[in-house]
């Protein structure tokens, strides 16, 4: 079949004089492949209205302020075991999640999940107890900072086992298109479970079944202590789908308004019933990979670096800037999330433990 | 009033610490995310990094200072519009210990221990209709009806798996499913364990009722992560909000001649985690009524077949509403002399050896666990106070098995009714040979389960 006539799906060649069609071309052959399915359109930056920005800015403002409150009652003891922070990665969950429908799209992310349930408009109070593990925490004080849940919400999780969430998204992707409900997921993971060889499983299937699900790569460049071009072979991350037909984009996820337009092309891309979409979010975490990690894998300059060229909240100042939003009007918001985040400390180190009898709850629902 | 800066804890274990090296000196303005000092731990050395933005107004702690405590005040910052010459700090203020935990309805002292909630009272197995006839199925029939009724019942419910669909089930489990539901419902998955038993588990936490189908349950070893982290801890983790209603189903247990990697009983794997139900039925009646208990259930539950059962014929209740409960042993043979407590395929192995027993006077009690988790001890200890001796038969390994807990139970709450020491019967502990001559000695049989039997009854 080495002449068969090209597949009819195969869409036409931009520069079909390249080569004979019946020669199929050399494997030498350096060109690009040319696209022979659909893609994606190439996501504009989105353009916000002075509303959007000041809702984007008091959103990212809030994780980052949050997260520097939990690293301080890590330090107090008052949060303990692993707690991950997100400062640094604001604009992608942001970005990508004010363009959900949240009466029935659905997340998952991993265990640097706080960030994520900030995003979803969940109250920061009850987030902060659950870290400090308190009886009125989102989880009751039973999950932690690595799990933590919001089914009302369509936020499932939370999850501390590397890769787990994205077989669990594609299940709840799965669950989306059985019921017909319209809904699609977004799975988050990073660019260390991009390597786990679940993810690749779930691929494979979502893209079979037509699963309506955005895959969401957070490259923040490091697993744990490991750089992304010592641990991945193709380290452009947002390839890593090709090889399922799940198309994938790469976007600057310091950008809240790149990634927002990316959000836009990938739900479109899902809602049209063409299956799932891969998103690399190239962004970058300040802190280390848990409160326990000294990073010694960079430099503090590399570091410096990022916050100063690129932070995703001096950018979103700059946009509202631009926007005819005063200095003095950022820093009634910046008054406003500080007394936000000062109130959830507060809260989540004046609340009750859950009471002792809470041990034995919640095991199994039923009673055999 | 000046902000305290405390020192950190960097870890979870850490208590106290080395404060190294100050890198900003009194006086000098930080703003968050500047990098104040160095902090040795045993572990590492640790950057500390400014949270707040001021005037570091005062060093409390020099730099070099061995054992500083967490918690202890090593600096003070003055906030924006205070004098950093004159900060004034806060009452000295150690971390305020949790409050005391949610009052109960009722009170009790501080230390009092929680209070594990009883066991439910045992459902019974139901009491069939007067009238209703009975119907000879074999194993893998009943499987299937079980499934198709509750399919037919609830459009929530799917069955996932390899060769489910299409091929009609590996070992015919499925057969007909396909064609009456259709392939919305009926799924054929590639060979990716790990992945479709996430798929199926997230799947059921969006809410729908998957039974996902293992080859066999070997091959679960693959997906073990999901069942046990995933599918098993939700419910625990999320407080109670998030539910995991799955069956996970499939042969277990030793085949015939499939050597080590595919002949294994994997039901103390599962019964030691909480929050899961395992489910290890013998007779076809147990299966349909326990699997249609496990599809119905919000509770994730690993549901273990026997291979060399399928295709066995037993009895079955002609009706569509045939549900056994979970959790509740069941007596299959009564006797007052010795028990036997076995479960799946050990089941047959006790009762043929129950006959030979009776041929010599020895009047066996046979209690079929049918569920490994929750264990029904109650039956165990009932049949033990009558019998005062028991043996535990297992095809599977000894080491930490269901039997070693059987014997962990007798000892604890039956020791006054023991008149002899409670023995193991089960496999060897070794993986298991492909030759026919050695796996016939590897694996557990009708005689060396009356031999231990009159061991117990000392004859």
């Amino acid at each position: 079949m080495a002449k068969a006539p090209a597949s009819p799906k195969r869409a036409p060649r931009k520069s079909p004089a390249k080569k004979s069609p019946a020669k199929p071309a050399a494997r030498k052959s350096a060109a690009p492949a040319a696209p022979n399915r659909e893609r994606p359109a190439e996501p504009d930056r989105y353009t916000a209205s002075k509303e959007e920005l000041l809702e984007y800015y008091r959103q990212m403002l809030l994780i980052r302020r949050f997260e520097e409150k939990a690293g301080q009652l890590y330090g107090l003891g008052l949060i303990g075991g692993f707690c991950h922070l997100y400062i640094g990665q604001e604009a992608v969950a942001v970005g990508l999640q004010s363009a959900l429908d949240n009466d029935k799209d659905s997340v998952i992310t991993g265990y640097r999940d706080h960030g994520h349930m900030l995003a979803y408009g969940l109250d920061p109070k009850v987030i902060m107890a659950e870290l400090t593990g308190r009886a009125a925490g989102i989880a009751q004080g039973k999950g932690g900072s690595m799990h933590m849940f919001s089914v009302e919400k369509r936020f499932y999780g939370g999850h501390g086992i590397v890769g787990a969430q994205v077989p669990l998204g594609s299940g709840l992707a799965f669950a989306h298109k059985y019921r017909g409900d319209g809904g699609v997921c977004l799975a988050y993971f990073g660019d260390g479970a991009a390597n786990q060889g679940q993810v690749y499983e779930a691929f494979n299937m979502a893209e079979l079944w037509k699963l309506p699900i955005i895959f969401v790569i957070e490259n923040n460049q490091y697993a744990m202590g490991t750089s992304v071009n010592r641990s991945s072979a193709e380290d452009q991350l947002y390839r890593r789908g090709e090889s399922f037909r799940i198309p994938g984009l790469q976007i600057n996820g310091m950008d809240v308004l790149e990634v927002r337009g990316a959000a836009e092309v990938a739900l479109d891309w899902v809602r049209s019933g063409k299956g799932p979409i891969l998103l690399e979010l190239k962004t970058y975490r300040y802190r280390g990979h848990s409160m326990s990690d000294p990073a010694k894998y960079r430099s503090r300059e590399e570091v410096q670096s990022v916050r100063e060229k690129s932070d995703p909240i001096e950018a979103i100042k700059k946009e509202l800037e631009a926007a005819g939003v005063s200095a003095e009007d950022m820093k009634a918001t910046d008054k406003e999330i500080k007394a936000i985040v000062a109130e959830a400390a507060d809260f989540a180190e004046s609340s009750p433990e859950p009471h002792p009898d809470e041990l034995y709850t919640d095991i199994l629902v039923e009673q055999y | 009033m000046a902000i305290e800066l405390k020192m950190p804890a960097l870890s979870p274990t850490m208590e106290e610490g080395t404060l190294a090296k100050w890198l900003v000196k009194e006086g000098d303005t930080v703003s968050a995310g500047d990098i104040m000092a160095e902090i040795e731990t045993d572990k590492a050395t640790m950057e500390f990094e400014a949270v707040d933005e001021g005037v570091l107004a005062k060093i409390l702690v020099p730099e070099g200072t061995d054992e500083v405590a967490v918690g202890a005040v090593i600096a003070l910052l003055a906030e924006e519009g205070e004098d950093a010459d004159n900060v004034e700090a806060a009452p000295a203020s150690e971390p305020a210990p949790a409050p005391a935990p949610a009052e109960s309805a009722e009170p009790e002292a501080d230390d009092a221990p929680p209070v594990k909630p009883e066991p439910a009272p045992r459902a019974s197995d139901p009491d069939l209709p007067e009238g209703t006839a009975m119907v000879t199925l074999t194993l893998r029939e009943a499987l299937r009806d079980a499934m198709a009724e509750e399919m037919r019942d609830d459009d929530r419910v799917f069955v996932m798996g390899e060769e489910v669909a299409q091929y009609q089930g590996a070992y015919k489990v499925t057969q007909g499913l396909l064609d009456e539901f259709g392939d919305k419902r009926v799924i054929d998955t590639p060979i990716t364990e790990y992945g479709f038993a996430g798929i199926g588990t997230g799947a059921a936490m969006g809410g729908l009722r998957p039974i996902v189908e293992f080859m066999t349950f070997n091959f679960a070893m693959q997906a073990i992560d999901h069942i046990i982290n995933s599918a098993g801890k939700t419910n625990y983790m999320s407080g109670g909000q998030m539910r995991c209603p799955i069956v996970f189903r499939g042969p277990n247990g030793a085949a015939s001649r499939v050597g080590a990697q595919h002949s294994q009983n994997y039901g103390p794997w599962y019964a030691a985690v909480p929050g899961l139900v395992v489910i290890a039925p013998y007779s076809a009646a147990d299966a349909k009524g326990l699997l249609k208990s496990a599809i119905r259930t919000t509770d994730p539950v690993v549901f273990l077949e026997n291979e060399l059962l399928y295709g066995q014929s037993f009895e079955v209740p002609d009706t569509d509403d045939y549900v056994v409960p979970i959790g509740k042993a069941r007596t299959v043979r009564s006797g007052n002399d010795v028990s036997i407590v076995t479960y799946s395929i050990g089941v047959g192995i006790a009762l043929e050896a129950a006959d030979k027993l009776a041929e010599e006077g020895i009047e066996a009690d046979i209690v079929d666990l049918r569920t490994l988790r929750p264990l029904d001890k109650a039956a165990v200890l009932e049949s033990l106070s009558r019998t005062n001796r028991m043996i535990v038969v297992e095809e599977g390994w000894p080491t930490c098995s269901i039997s070693s807990e059987i014997v962990a139970i007798c000892m604890e709450e039956g020791f006054d009714d023991l008149d002899a020491p409670v023995m193991r019967v089960t496999n060897e502990d070794v993986p298991m040979p492909y030759a026919a001559n050695l796996e016939k000695l590897a694996l557990v049989n009708v005689d060396k389960v009356v031999a231990a039997a009159k061991a117990v009854s000392y004859r």
